[in-house]
């Protein structure tokens, strides 16, 4: 009797409990609609027309009057000559600007974050303030960087040529911005000195994460630092600085308005971004210009893609365990 | 004397470190009030004192409008991102369902979209609904941008709080809505707060769409009126203007920044570090 009425109560339970997260299931898809319309009407939809737009020869001036012409865009024929994205200098001169540009600014970034995480990880007076001057940088909107920069590194009044003839380092003034030979190392500069703070918080916030009494051990022991450093911190902080490492290096191919500001259209500097740009608006070629966006979307597709299967797999295992 | 050399090393490197941080906003700021001849002074101390570049910008163009255009284009953008993103972070960190996974992963990667990949079928969109060069034509486009990261951010949060809370209301017959009104959201206010701000910050400084979008002056955002700022010459760059109108639009960003940054670091190493 008492057994009938203890299932009767653990059925009509369960009945409930999935009435409820069905209910829990359609409120959930309720509440994603908004979210995935924006993102398909206006992220989706955008996209997909840009690669369309790729394989037409549209016009800024008319865009209706388009008319498909396959892959003309990327690599076409006439005469026994090539034409097309695939095949000009020009652009593959910005994938090499673009490559140099992210490996040298995010290595450099990597590592000035390491130095200043380990800086503002140490017990002193005023690391506060020490971190707070830290983050200026990173505030800074990227344009008023670019022109506060600009106007340092100037060739005939600017700050920067006066400090190194003063102490000594140039015997002339340097036209860093102007100069093919030093142009892309301004920029590099520039975007260094304002994502570095982004690094070192990444990484301080890895480093307050450590074991205090792995450390406690080490200096019982009498082991030198720098092998502590080399032997248990950084192996322990690798994966969350591979982690900013990707983020950086995915800002960083498509770096626009820095360069865009700084050295405005300059073959020396232009990235593949600006490179897209200047072909849709200052030529008009919205076809041309369409297929190097595509372009330069595969690349960072293809390597958004490795990363999230990489880091899927990763917490796909953390849920496990 | 080991340990002194040690110790300056440090004190000598957390000096650099910051005189390499803070010297181009100062140097901003100082060559913001020299006027005139004195503006080619490169000297690294105050020479001079004048307010009158602050006076010029406003007098010269429309750079108050330009600062009303940044403030309502980047509080609708947080605004707007963050009802979406409120209630779909909910579904997304709350409730189980096939799929989510990749729903997740599908957001990540659209954050990380090139911006110039879409331009030209923005461009196409925004002209198509008669939203070219308006604030409205801005907001769309930046709310889409925004939306990514606000998700991700507020779902990292959402799904460190405790689960008691919410299965005490589920017990109680409380719907999805008002769990997310009653019980979520006056716990999600420091992530909102510190979101919101992040996402402001990126609207503020947004400038690929705002200079493509845009043709005349009045409806430009500031970063794009302070890079095509221009002298009465072609050859005149009026570097004194440019540096006001600067420091201007940093400043709040900065007093931001520093009153909010242990939020901000908890925000960001919520937006990367745990991608």
């Amino acid at each position: 009797m008492t057994l009938a009425l203890q299932q009767d109560g653990s059925a009509t339970r369960k009945v409930k409990r999935s009435n409820l997260s069905s209910a829990r299931l359609r409120a959930a898809w309720l509440f994603l609609t908004p979210m995935m319309i924006a993102l398909a009407a206006v992220a989706g939809w955008p996209l997909l027309r840009t690669i369309w737009l790729g394989f037409t020869d549209a016009n800024l001036i008319d865009l209706s009057e388009s008319q498909f012409i396959g892959f003309e865009n990327y690599l076409a024929f006439y005469d026994g000559e090539a034409y097309g994205v695939l095949v000009d200098a020009e652009w593959w001169n910005a994938v090499w600007n673009t490559l140099w540009f992210s490996v040298i600014s995010v290595g450099l970034e990597t590592l000035f974050g390491l130095i200043i995480a380990l800086i503002l990880n140490a017990e002193f007076k005023g690391r506060g303030l020490v971190r707070a001057a830290v983050l200026i940088p990173w505030a800074i909107p990227t344009i008023v960087s670019a022109k506060m920069w600009g106007w340092m590194l100037h060739d005939q009044f600017g700050v920067i040529n006066e400090i190194l003839l003063g102490v000594g380092i140039i015997s002339e003034p340097v036209a860093w911005t102007a100069d093919p030979s030093t142009a892309m190392w301004a920029v590099i500069m520039v975007d260094v000195w304002k994502t570095t703070p982004f690094m070192a918080l990444l990484t301080l916030a890895a480093l307050q994460m450590l074991p205090g009494d792995i450390y406690e051990a080490a200096r019982v022991d009498g082991i030198n630092p720098i092998r502590v450093f080399f032997k248990v911190t950084l192996p322990l902080i690798r994966p969350a600085i591979i982690v900013a490492v990707i983020f950086r290096s995915l800002d960083a191919l498509r770096v626009f308005d820095l360069i865009y500001v700084l050295t405005s259209s300059s073959t020396s500097t232009m990235s593949m971004s600006v490179y897209a740009r200047q072909q849709l608006v200052d030529f008009q070629e919205v076809g041309y210009g369409s297929a190097a966006a595509t372009l330069l979307f595969i690349v960072i597709a293809l390597l958004t893609t490795i990363t999230v299967v990489a880091g899927g797999l990763k917490s796909g295992e953390g849920d496990q365990a | 004397m080991n340990r002194q050399i040690k110790t300056f090393v440090f004190y000598a490197l957390v000096v650099g470190v910051v005189l390499f941080s803070v010297f181009p906003f100062y140097y901003a700021i100082i060559t913001s009030f020299r006027s005139g001849q004195e503006l080619f002074n490169p000297s690294v101390f105050p020479t001079s004192f004048s307010i009158g570049n602050y006076f010029s910008i406003f007098k010269e163009q429309p750079f108050g409008l330009n600062i009303l255009n940044s403030v309502i284009v980047a509080t609708s953008v947080v605004i707007l991102s963050l009802i979406i993103a409120v209630t779909a972070s909910y579904a997304l960190a709350r409730i189980h369902f096939r799929g989510r996974g990749l729903l997740l992963m599908t957001i990540l990667s659209v954050s990380m979209f090139p911006q110039v990949a879409i331009l030209s079928g923005m461009y196409e969109l925004i002209r198509s609904m008669g939203l070219y060069n308006s604030l409205p034509g801005l907001i769309i486009p930046n709310t889409v941008l925004t939306l990514p990261f606000t998700v991700w951010v507020l779902t990292t949060f959402m799904k460190e709080l405790p689960k008691e809370l919410e299965e005490a209301a589920v017990v109680d017959g409380a719907s999805p809505l008002t769990i997310v009104r009653r019980i979520f959201l006056p716990l999600m206010w420091p992530a909102m707060v510190t979101t919101g701000l992040l996402a402001f910050i990126g609207a503020w400084n947004e400038f690929l769409f705002a200079l493509t979008f845009t043709l005349s002056n009045e409806v430009r955002t500031v970063p794009v009126a302070i890079a095509l700022m221009s002298g009465a010459t072609e050859y005149e760059l009026p570097w004194g203007n440019i540096m006001a109108a600067s420091v201007l639009v940093t400043v709040p960003i900065v007093v931001l920044v520093l009153v909010f940054q242990r939020k901000i670091v908890a925000g960001l190493t919520a937006g990367a570090v745990k991608g």
